[in-house]
């Protein structure tokens, strides 16, 4: 009765687009990232060289950077991980009538500007907001120290900005768990403890994965966190594709964004693996 | 309510044994208390900024007044890049609901060949980082020596919004009682009827849902933006560029009037799908 032709046609426009405007962009990425200047052209003119070495040189100058980004970026997802479960939790089992009123309030902060909600955290933690002064008064800190231009300070930002990545995916599968299923664990004398790790933790697993991943690839590849509440120390691989671009050093920003994807897709493939699971979206 | 029971405790202080047993009755509250503080202290920072009395910078407090709110266009290029970012984020939003909803049909209710690398294509974009994504998007624009500006941000954001829409509107299908659509084919709706009538219906939540996701994550982009705006300025690039020099209030009432507004949409889209639930 379906015709065999109609999923084809309902795909055909948005195939067609993210073709041209996805997967042959990733493509002439690639090309670009083994050009070199023309010697005598304008400052924005390459051409084809297959120069591989673009890619050691961009990695060797800039292996902290990438150091930096995954570390910073499996803290923030840790730390988005650690407030998000028992937040998830809580809205699913614990909320009760005020399930819905909560559930906005958790998304809610993100209609915020992210910058400004960024550039606020970086004013309330710097010199002149609330936090260091009373710190410094009372002795706590000492002149010399700040909270902000440093690597806590931009590992916290991201867990904070990317926080509804994680909540949501959470929520999401916590609340589809069935609270029979625990009621029953309790019931073969299961204390709190052993419940939650052989019943609510496996069945809330694709939520964890879903969540992890969502919050890890955009912090990987951030940069407005590091410039804006770190220091010179602190900045991530985002920021020198950033600063390359601007010059513009277009093979060095290609070349840089090719590692930075195939780093992440390998971390998230071995993930999957690891996990076990195949509902990631 | 549970800061009194503390201090009733704590003032008593019979045993750790009953102030235990209050945090351990009671975890989960503070628990969440916190994390809606940590969530809301730079929203309500923003807000309150929003009626400082200062001048070019809003670092420190200066007075309380309500002209920022009385005149929100009153700093230079703030609304022209506001009525930037709602132009782009109508535009993708339109583009990115209608793609993405036909793909989410083809997906959620058909099995045909290739369909598992139609779900890879569609979450790619989502597992590529806003930053390649950007460069790449731009590498394109280059090649093609397209320059920079209003359509190459447009187009850049429906790539990033389109995969979104796909997911939210998919699930909403996947939902779906399939009874309902084979109730209406008994009823003799022909195909297109019980489409019409029975199952576009029952999806448009989704779709609207899908929407609302599209535009805001549109609105809010700064990084895939920055690399394919050339110089147009979206609200993101305003911040951007002023957190240097310092950022007038008037961004502060434009974010804080954005976030009630954005509230106020949820709060009746809840409330419209409660009665109906209940009707």
């Amino acid at each position: 009765m379906k015709k065999i032709s109609t999923p084809y046609l309902l795909l055909l426009p948005g195939f067609a687009f993210l073709l041209t405007f996805f997967v042959f962009p990733i493509v002439s990425l690639a090309q670009v990232s083994t050009a070199t200047p023309v010697s005598g052209g304008d400052i924005d003119d390459f051409e084809q060289t297959f120069r591989f070495r673009n890619y050691l040189e961009a990695f060797l100058d800039s292996r902290e950077h990438f150091g930096r980004s995954i570390i910073y970026a499996l803290l923030a997802t840790l730390i988005a991980l650690l407030i998000s479960y028992p937040l998830a939790y809580a809205l699913a089992f614990k909320s009760g009538k005020y399930k819905n009123v909560l559930l906005v309030l958790v998304v809610a902060p993100f209609f915020t500007s992210f910058l400004l909600r960024t550039v606020a955290w970086k004013q309330i933690l710097g010199e002149e907001g609330f936090v260091v002064p009373p710190l410094r008064a009372l002795g706590l800190i000492s002149e010399s120290t700040t909270l902000t231009s440093t690597a806590g300070a931009v590992i916290l930002g991201m867990a904070y900005n990317f926080l509804p990545f994680m909540t949501l995916p959470l929520y999401a599968s916590i609340d589809r768990i069935d609270p029979r299923t625990l009621e029953a664990s309790g019931d073969l004398y299961a204390n709190g403890f052993t419940t939650f790790r052989k019943v609510t933790l496996p069945l809330s697993m694709p939520g964890v994965v879903a969540g992890t991943l969502l919050t890890f690839i955009p912090a990987a590849g951030d940069y407005v966190n590091a410039e804006l509440l770190g220091g010179p120390n602190n900045t991530m691989i985002g920021n020198v594709i950033q600063s390359r671009f601007l010059i513009p050093d277009y093979p060095t920003t290609s070349a840089l964004s090719f590692m930075l994807m195939a780093a992440i897709l390998i971390i998230v493939v071995v993930y999957i693996r690891k996990a076990g699971t195949d509902e990631v979206v | 309510m549970t800061s009194q029971n503390r201090e009733s405790i704590v003032s008593k202080r019979p045993l750790g044994a009953s102030i235990s047993r209050w945090f351990g009755k009671n975890l989960i509250r503070v628990y969440m208390a916190l994390a809606f503080t940590y969530l809301f202290i730079p929203v309500v920072y923003t807000f309150v900024f929003s009626f400082n009395d200062s001048g070019k910078s809003n670092i420190t407090w200066q007075g309380f007044t309500f002209d920022k709110w009385l005149y929100p266009c009153g700093a230079p290029r703030v609304c022209e890049a506001l009525g930037n970012s709602i132009k782009i984020g109508l535009l993708s939003t339109i583009f990115s609901t209608i793609l993405g909803t036909l793909i989410a049909f083809a997906i959620g209710r058909y099995a045909f060949r290739g369909r598992s690398a139609s779900n890879l294509l569609i979450f790619l974009p989502m597992a590529t980082p806003e930053i390649v994504l950007g460069a790449s998007i731009l590498s394109l624009f280059l090649v093609l020596q397209i320059s920079p500006g209003f359509w190459p941000t447009v187009i850049a954001h429906v790539v990033f919004c389109v995969s979104f829409v796909v997911v939210t509107v998919k699930a909403r299908i996947a939902s779906l009682d399939p009874r309902l659509e084979q109730a209406a084919m008994d009823l003799y709706a022909n195909e297109f009827q019980t489409f019409r009538r029975v199952t576009l219906p029952l999806v448009a939540p989704g779709i609207a849902a899908a929407a609302l996701l599209a535009f805001s994550l549109s609105f809010d982009d700064f990084i895939i933006t920055n690399f394919n705006s050339g110089n147009v300025t979206t609200f993101p690039k305003f911040i951007y560029g002023a957190a240097a020099r310092g950022i007038p209030a008037q961004a502060n009432v434009i974010a804080s009037a954005v976030f009630f507004l954005a509230l106020a949409l949820v709060i009746v889209g809840q409330v419209v799908s409660r009665k109906r639930k209940v009707s």
